[in-house]
């Protein structure tokens, strides 16, 4: 089971492998879909983990031992279903088909937070503006 | 005058429509009759057939009448939520158009553009009845000596206000593809390189022109469904081109015929009409209009049973020929192809996409249906059809947008 999360990390922490130690220390399988580390800031990575693969709580544990955030990631992915018009504009760009059209019939776009990766390539495609990440 | 087994007028289908007894259904429903029972039947049974789309559609805009102050002012310069609005008719008139972006807006200088605010989003906000802060400057006249004006207003509080599009309902639109080697951003939506994906725009069987593509009901005075509210056909739209090639069944194979609409927007909602934001092209209005089509005959029926699979689009390449203006077209592709998702283009399967919306298409064309069925919405003769044939040749391609 593979589980998408973001990991924030607090700027005194930067300089630490937490990645490296998740994986070596805790055998957990870590897919980094999307990072943004920079110094004296916070920094912010969409990650992918494999449930049931290392010692998963351990692993949790020393994340929040050593003050790692854990959220997951379908709260940091905002679709605003009111503006939607079902343009169907950004299910070219969107690389997972988290934004899709299943049904060729009624042409309703249907978001699937499961296979959503926050690459934002949605956001600016968007006429309408319905798409929001917050990844500050 | 051509002979038909069935003809109907105008005022015999108002009255039922009166008395709630029109038989009223949707473009799509519509097919599956004439096919079963053929157009005769189809007129005989139908009275009026509703048809809906809903897309950005650029020529687009409202004129506003804010209502004089004390002491009257006679703006030369007005912003609405720091949108410019063309204020050159007399004191307090000015017209919104739907394109116009934010004073500020940094435009293509970081480019591709976001255009986040414009024309549009000021229709939808004060359709929605949201407060747009308007700011007029004027050079002050002996009758009209302020030369500052700063207010809130909303719709209601408007002396008037009308949305009037010079240039909407395209009778079909180009299938858009990219065959550069850059990403391109156009109106047609960001277009990847070596052709990887389709865009077009049309709500294809649903859209008002391909079910009457001779406009033989069609013209002056057509009473509408546009932006939520009533509205009227008072003009053919600009770059109206009837002129252009036609497949059997009448139904143009490029961009053709256009409306020019005009409505009370006090009565319009903001469901349909809604600002659109064009990635590195610019800000417009997605708007929502549905023509009732009366079938006065079985030519009309005929002309209504048009389905996806008889309806062509062309398919033309906006990263060379459309801004050269070359007029290659690199084939025809079916809506019913454009709507499966996907289409064939030299041997490659590309994703195809709708920039107009099918859901509030139908929506639209259901509730006009329903208005007519309840005896809310009466048919407008036309006192003039739209023309059918151009003053001078005209190219067999488009590259108006």
């Amino acid at each position: 089971m593979q589980k998408k999360v973001v990991l924030n990390f607090p700027p005194h922490l930067i300089d630490q492998p937490i990645t490296y130690r998740l994986i070596k220390d805790f055998g957990l399988v870590v897919n980094i879909l999307r990072a943004r580390i920079s110094p004296r800031e916070w920094g912010r990575m969409v990650v992918e983990l494999a449930e049931d693969g290392g010692r998963w709580q351990d692993a949790m544990d020393f994340l929040a031992d050593t003050g790692v955030e854990v959220e997951p990631l379908a709260r940091e992915v905002l679709r605003h279903e009111e503006r939607c018009i079902h343009c169907t504009a950004c299910v070219s760009p969107c690389p997972t088909k988290a934004l899709d059209v299943p049904d060729r019939q009624t042409m309703t776009v249907v978001f699937d937070r499961e296979r959503c990766i926050a690459c934002e390539l949605c956001l600016k495609v968007c006429p309408y503006q319905a798409m929001e990440i917050l990844f500050e | 005058m051509a002979n038909f087994q069935v003809n109907k007028t105008y005022q015999e289908i108002n009255e039922k429509i009166k008395q709630g007894k029109a038989v009223v259904v949707t473009a799509e429903e519509i097919i599956d009759i004439v096919r079963r029972k053929g157009e005769v039947a189809a007129a005989r049974e139908v009275d009026v057939v509703t048809t809906g789309t809903f897309s950005p559609m650029c020529s687009s805009g409202a004129f506003l009448n804010f209502g004089h102050a004390k002491p009257p002012i006679k703006a030369s310069a007005v912003k609405l939520n720091n949108v410019p609005a063309y204020a050159g008719l007399a004191a307090v008139d000015v017209y919104i158009g739907a394109t116009e972006p934010a004073a500020d807006d940094p435009l293509n200088k970081v480019y591709p553009g976001e255009f986040k605010y414009g024309g549009g989003h000021v229709i939808q906000d004060l359709v929605a009845g949201r407060t747009v802060h308007l700011v007029a400057d004027a050079y002050g006249t002996d009758c009209y000596p302020n030369k500052r004006l700063e207010k809130d207003i909303t719709l209601k509080d408007l002396p008037n206000a009308v949305l009037c599009n010079p240039r909407n309902c395209y009778q079909n639109y180009n299938c858009a593809v990219n065959l550069s080697n850059r990403t391109i951003y156009t109106y047609m939506g960001p277009l990847k390189p070596r052709a990887a994906n389709a865009n077009y725009c049309t709500a294809g069987e649903l859209s008002p022109l391909f079910n009457d593509p001779y406009y033989r009901t069609i013209g002056i005075g057509t009473r509408i469904f546009l932006g939520g509210g009533v509205g009227y056909v008072v003009f053919p739209g600009t770059q109206h081109h009837p002129g252009r090639p036609r497949g059997e069944n009448g139904v143009p194979l490029a961009p053709a015929g256009t409306l020019m609409v005009l409505g009370d927007m006090k009565k319009m909602s903001p469901r349909f009409l809604v600002g659109v934001s064009l990635l590195g092209y610019g800000c417009s209005l997605a708007v929502g209009l549905g023509v009732p089509i009366p079938l006065l005959n079985e030519e009309m029926a005929r002309f209504c049973g048009v389905a996806d699979e008889d309806i062509f689009a062309p398919i033309v390449d906006y990263g060379t020929d459309y801004p050269a203006g070359t007029g290659r077209i690199l084939g025809q592709v079916s809506y019913a192809t454009l709507k499966s998702g996907k289409m064939i283009l030299d041997g490659n399967e590309i994703v195809t996409v709708p920039l107009s919306s099918l859901v509030r298409a139908r929506e639209i064309a259901l509730l006009l249906k329903e208005w007519i069925e309840q005896g809310r919405f009466l048919l407008g003769e036309p006192v003039e059809l739209l023309p059918t044939g151009e003053e001078k040749p005209v190219p067999s391609f488009s590259h108006e947008s």
